[in-house]
């Protein structure tokens, strides 16, 4: 081992994660680059909350606000919770399952770059002239209008960060396909690694409608194409179709991992297995597919016609049953069980109520006729935000609570993280609650202003201090991790104590190779049931051999750099004359190092057996 | 039996206690005024006392959870139970129901409300027995178009109470949606295709209101799209009536009486009228009605929508309007002095049909 632990120098640690295609290390860039992300959309919401905390504000101006209520969106649900969401995948999914890394290292680390440099992209945007301002939906007609190169940044960021998810999207789903451990049979994968691989199909099937449709945005805006433009025979109807067609699976790619981390830390900290385990694969898998069927509900104001209502109104109260059935089965997986309240468990916890206010007034929603009232007002504000917040982001702050040891070593400290806790809970119902009244007493969504004496004036308030609470147990979370990161506390392999899943076999944080041989796995939650038979790991699968790893390559890196730079010449391209050149310089950075990497041949290398041997002085490890 | 009955209601009572009274009568979809709102604020009730059942049923569960089950000591290890195919068919199959019990109302309103046929009932000449109004939504005005009247008015829409009102939507520009919450719900104005639904405004809920209901955007469209309101003004049908006659009697621009206001009209002549009309009449195509019709701009409820009607607004608006709607369509088009301001003010306050 000694070989490959050596101390390195600042230099060469920035090195080794530009060039990295360790799962681990990718799921760590991923959690520092959403986690930034996650903060400049904060920082984004608390402009939008100072600003209607009263009447007549003139905080920012009314074109700001719409750049501001714009990237506040597309950073939330681009940036940082799809990164976010990616980070837990990365961390946990191939230890889930026992394998020593992802189908194609190359891939991941290339999906990671290209997302990353798309939303470096989107965000320059705020230098660079100013920030899209037509709402993250980017409905056509508002977008083929708005002035300056806003809706450009948005479409061309978009597009390289799409296209870095849909590349992890697949390669999740050939690792689970591929890659499981001997004895992982489908129905023995953890409930997050299930959901993780529903959630892969999804974006398979999701981001295509959104690629296209950014595409036909790019060349109506860039290149004088006129599909949304319905003077030259367009339709601006059909972005929107494209976009919720995309839009609405979204929602469900980001929501299912936050499941399967609830449906883990709700087995652990109750020690008890998943109850109904079946059933919540049949509902995980149920809901990814009807998640299909529904995009029209944001569109039941567009004039589709009552048939067309009416079939989306009953496919989308159709979700709330497989839904229902995953909210029962975590309760049931407590009822009788042995809760210990750490913080991921207190998340998880304070997710059920909250969701399941976020879910039933989506059932509220689903009623067609009733939701021409709700549409467009801070009711399906408030709706979003219990699902999203109440569901996504407490999903995350619990992974990130849950998961640390695994991904650092090191635990956060508990006291801390309740008190962020119960400042984020305290927060999230402070501001939320009140807007579902706000939208059913007339506030239209996407206001940058309202005026005085139309009742607006307390919700408003109310909203904006539960927003505070909200920032203050972010700043405190933050200190959290500074405080843990610079005591650095090794833990052992299951820091927890009631790890049930493969991953808290395996020492924290796991070796390069993550598993020296492949654990036999002999059920659902593998290494409890060897803990229970009284043994200390996994017993191995094969005997031990030589490891084949994958090299690090700075290739992904710049394949998404040449289209970072290409796309500053597309959205320049009319206006400057050097704009041509560097689009096409920037795709030629990027098929040019897309040749080498197919020209070059690069087998890896292997770990010997004797290097391995040399490090079993703790017994025989899986 | 009738015991549970009444146990059944808690819910309904509840969420009636907690609904009623929220908001204001002229703004607030919590105080329906008119058959749309009263279905759609049914529909509310129903769906949130169904909602309400079962958080309570959760909530109850939760509770004994979290209180009964918590970790007495660090060695206990519970039975590891697999699941019950019992519960799982009460949670799923109860669920089923609920849902159906909402759903078929939820149909049946949805077709309601989209029954727009009144409207295609034409006679020889054209015209409809219901009332129709063509609803025109710009950046960031509102112009209603009566084509059976042959009139058309912006900003106030005035309508008929205590019958159904046919409405047909379109944007000029960008997509907006036209929302009167106290009323019913909204439909968008697309800008490639006319959507079409009804409203009705109840009399007895107007007179609450003071006559005067307030209409929103609620589809982003730029910068203004939060100063994009306007307001109805919902008149018992001889009232109505009459407030049609005296639009339709003026057929050419009414003359300016007081000095300042003849100095008023002569600037306007000069500067506004390539866009803003002083005459009712539909008869100028749409791409030349560039800015709200002013007839009746006297008898408005507000400058621009979101300022109080007096003269001071109105000269502060005609002043910089960019101010007061940031993107508007208006500003940089004339350039007047404060004492033609002045005059064109005194000129419009002067245009009233009655």
């Amino acid at each position: 081992m000694s070989t490959y632990a050596q101390k390195k120098g600042a230099g060469a640690v920035i090195w080794d994660f530009l060039t990295t295609v360790d799962h681990k290390k990718i799921a760590i860039l991923y959690l520092i680059a959403g986690g930034f992300f996650f903060i400049v959309g904060g920082l984004e919401a608390m402009f939008i909350r100072i600003q209607l905390a009263i009447p007549d504000n003139n905080f920012v101006s009314a074109g700001v606000y719409n750049e501001i209520l714009t990237m506040h969106g597309t950073t939330m649900i681009f940036l940082a919770a799809m990164p976010l969401v990616f980070a837990f995948m990365n961390a946990v999914m191939p230890l889930q399952i026992g394998a020593r890394d992802v189908a194609f290292p190359f891939l991941n680390s290339l999906g990671f770059w290209l997302f990353f440099f798309g939303g470096v992209f989107l965000n320059l945007s705020w230098f660079l002239g100013g920030a899209p301002d037509a709402g993250w939906t980017s409905y056509a007609s508002l977008s083929l209008a708005s002035e300056g190169h806003g809706i450009d940044f948005y479409v061309l960021g978009l597009q390289i960060s799409g296209a870095g998810t849909l590349i992890g999207g697949i390669n999740f789903l050939v690792t689970i396909i591929n890659m499981r451990a001997p004895g992982m049979t489908y129905m023995r994968m953890p409930l997050f690694t299930w959901s993780t691989f529903v959630v892969s199909a999804l974006i398979l099937f999701a981001f295509p409608p959104l690629t296209i449709g950014l595409f036909l945005m790019m060349f109506d805006r860039m290149f004088g194409a006129n599909f949304f433009d319905h003077t030259m025979g367009g339709n601006t109807v059909i972005w929107e179709h494209f976009f919720w067609i995309f839009g609405h699976p979204e929602v469900y790619i980001l929501i299912l991992p936050a499941f399967g981390i609830f449906s883990e830390i709700f087995a652990t900290f109750s020690r008890k297995r998943l109850f109904g385990y079946s059933s919540m694969v049949f509902a995980t898998v149920l809901i990814g597919f009807l998640g299909f069927m529904v995009w029209a509900h944001h569109m039941f104001t567009t004039g589709l016609g009552p048939i067309a209502n009416a079939i989306f109104a009953v496919a989308t109260m159709a979700i709330a049953v497989p839904t229902g059935i995953k909210i029962f089965n975590w309760l049931f997986t407590m009822w009788g069980g042995s809760i210990k309240f750490t913080t991921p468990m207190l998340y998880a916890i304070a997710f059920i109520p909250s969701f399941v206010a976020g879910g039933v007034t989506g059932v509220m929603l689903a009623s067609a006729a009733a939701d021409y009232q709700y549409h467009d007002t801070y009711f399906v504000v408030a709706h979003f935000h219990y699902v999203i917040v109440g569901g996504v982001v407490f999903g995350l702050l619990a992974g990130t609570h849950f998961y640390w040891p695994k991904m650092f070593g090191t635990m956060l400290n508990e006291f801390l993280g309740k008190i962020s806790f119960w400042l984020f809970l305290i927060g999230f119902h402070l501001t939320f609650f009140i807007q579902h009244f706000l939208g059913l007493m007339g506030m239209p969504r996407r206001i940058f202003t309202f005026l005085p004496d139309q009742g607006f004036e307390t919700g408003n308030l109310i909203s904006t201090i539960g927003a505070f609470f909200m920032a203050i147990s972010v700043i405190v979370l933050l200190i959290n991790i500074i405080m843990t990161s610079v005591k650095n506390e090794k833990v052992g392999n299951d820091p927890w104590g009631d790890g049930r899943t493969l991953e808290w076999a395996l020492p924290s944080p796991p070796p390069f190779y993550n598993f020296k041989q492949l654990p036999l796995v002999r059920g659902l939650d593998a290494y409890w049931l060897e803990k229970m038979e009284g043994k200390k790991g996994m017993t191995p699968a094969e005997p031990l051999g030589d490891i084949h790893m994958p090299n690090n390559s700075f290739i992904p890196f710049v394949i998404s750099l040449g289209l970072f730079i290409a796309a500053f010449g597309a959205m320049y391209r009319a206006e400057h004359s050097w704009g041509l050149p560097v689009l096409i310089a920037g795709m030629l950075v990027t098929l040019l190092s897309m040749l080498v990497r197919s020209v070059k041949d690069d087998h890896g290398y292997h770990i010997h057996k004797e290097d391995l041997i040399d490090d079993n002085d703790k017994g025989v490890k899986a | 039996m009738k015991r549970l009955a009444k146990w059944r209601l808690l819910p309904l009572f509840a969420v009636m206690a907690l609904l009623a009274g929220c908001g204001e009568p002229f703004l607030s979809a919590l105080k329906p005024a008119g058959e749309v709102a009263q279905m759609q604020y049914d529909l509310m009730l129903l769906s949130t006392a169904i909602m309400v059942g079962v958080i309570v049923v959760v909530t109850i569960i939760f509770i004994i959870v979290v209180t009964r089950f918590r970790r007495k000591n660090d060695n206990e290890i519970p039975k590891q139970v697999e699941g019950s195919h019992k519960l799982e068919m009460i949670w799923t199959i109860i669920p089923i129901l609920l849902l159906l019990i909402l759903a078929v109302p939820t149909v049946a309103a949805t077709f309601k409300l989209a029954d727009v046929s009144p409207m295609e009932k034409k006679g020889e000449d054209g015209k409809t027995e219901a009332v129709v109004v063509k609803v025109r939504a710009n950046l960031y005005w509102w112009e209603f178009e009566y084509p059976n009247e042959e009139i058309l008015t912006s900003q106030d829409l005035v309508v008929p109470t205590d019958e159904k009102v046919y409405f047909e939507l379109k944007a000029s520009d960008v997509k907006h949606s036209f929302w009167i919450p106290a009323v019913g719900g909204k439909m968008d104005t697309n800008t490639e295709n006319v959507n079409k639904f009804w409203l009705e405004f109840d009399g007895k809920a107007s007179d609450e209101a003071g006559s005067l209901f307030y209409g929103k955007c609620a589809e982003l469209c730029g910068p203004s799209h939060a100063l994009m309101d306007f307001k109805v003004k919902a008149l018992p049908r001889d009232e109505f009536d009459q407030w049609v006659a005296a639009a339709k009697a003026v057929k050419e621009p009414k003359q300016a009486e007081t000095a300042q206001a003849q100095a008023g009209q002569e600037v306007f002549n000069n500067s506004c009228i390539g866009c803003h009309a002083v005459t009712p009449a539909n008869s100028t195509p749409e791409q030349a009605r560039m800015g709200p019709n002013l007839t009746d701009f006297g008898n408005r409820s507000r400058v621009a929508g979101v300022l109080e009607h007096n003269e001071e607004n109105i000269k502060k608006w005609l002043k910089d309007p960019e101010a007061i709607k940031p993107g508007n369509k208006m500003t940089g088009k004339y350039n007047l002095s404060d004492e033609e301001i002045d005059a064109v003010t005194e000129y419009l306050m002067g245009l009233k049909v009655q």
